[in-house]
């Protein structure tokens, strides 16, 4: 007989959005040299991917870790509508303070969704073009690396 | 180690309904997937086993013997099936992606003796998957 399970589910949402790379601590040069075409100081845009993935008890009346009635709308206002045809440099307050990389926009979404009340937020893995991905599961990394 | 995994493509019927629930609640709950009629998914199962290849044939398992095995255990219950009718393993369970998998799981663990079950993933559609796996803390589905 095998052990207890451990369940997750993860959803896959969608957003575009422009941004540009750049850091005031840098000089010109460095700017150029660190994030090259992506420093566009008109900015360029992406198709974002965001995988939302969530884990907890099944709950056995629903079957469900948690149901996307309720996750769908949560991700749309906390992510979809604040980012989704926006620049991230001036529209999302964070980026203002940092660079709207892909690793900081992956931290950022998983900030904003860590307060989901139906169940655990494990990991956000995004990708910025089918090229790039990125995964952020908080800072002590993935809840089940022990098993792996 | 190495993980191995190997995917398997399903269709199959289903519905989401709670006899203990009113006809207001199942609907408020399940939304459009409480249509009593059910509808369809095409299913896609990625299974992946964990263990070192075997020094002899470089082989974790022979991927053969795990395609006999998904065809057994899962495509001849589950393909072309209503799951609310049709798999006794899903009997009084809502057929979601969640209990697919762990269903899955449970049918598989016994079965693989080549290295060990890592993860039964169950993507209901390419935006919608769920990841069964052993409890970390638990007893490590190897018992």
């Amino acid at each position: 007989m095998s052990g207890p399970l451990k369940l997750s589910l993860t959803r896959r949402y969608r957003f575009a959005a422009s941004h540009r790379l750049y850091s005031p601590a840098f000089s010109a040069d460095e700017n150029n040299r660190l994030y090259g075409k992506c420093g566009n100081p008109y900015g360029h845009g992406h198709n974002y991917v965001v995988e939302v993935t969530i884990t907890g008890p099944v709950d056995p009346e629903t079957g469900m870790v948690a149901n996307l009635g309720e996750l769908d709308p949560f991700v749309e206002r906390e992510i979809i509508e604040p980012f989704d045809h926006k620049y991230l440099n001036e529209e999302v307050a964070e980026f203002r303070e940092s660079v709207p990389t892909s690793e900081n926009i992956c931290r950022e979404i998983y900030r904003r969704l860590q307060g989901f009340p139906a169940a655990q937020l494990e990991r956000v893995r995004i990708e910025e073009t089918s090229n790039n991905s990125f995964e952020f599961a908080g800072e002590c990394g993935t809840p089940n690396e022990g098993m792996r | 180690m190495i993980r191995v995994t190997r995917k398997l493509e399903f269709s199959a019927s289903h519905f989401y309904h709670n006899p203990n629930f009113s006809a207001e609640a199942n609907r408020r709950i399940f939304g459009k997937c409480n249509n009593p009629h059910g509808h369809g998914h095409n299913y896609v199962l990625e299974v992946t086993v964990a263990g070192e290849p075997d020094p002899s044939t470089g082989m974790v398992l022979d991927l053969k013997e795990l395609k006999d095995i998904l065809q057994r255990e899962v495509a001849d219950r589950m393909d072309h099936r209503h799951l609310n009718y049709e798999v006794p393993e899903l009997a009084g369970k809502i057929p979601t992606c969640e209990n697919i998998a762990a269903v899955i799981w449970r049918l598989l663990e016994p079965k693989i003796t080549k290295g060990r079950l890592d993860r039964v993933r169950v993507y209901e559609s390419p935006d919608l998957f769920a990841d069964c796996t052993a409890e970390p803390n638990g007893a490590g589905g190897r018992g």
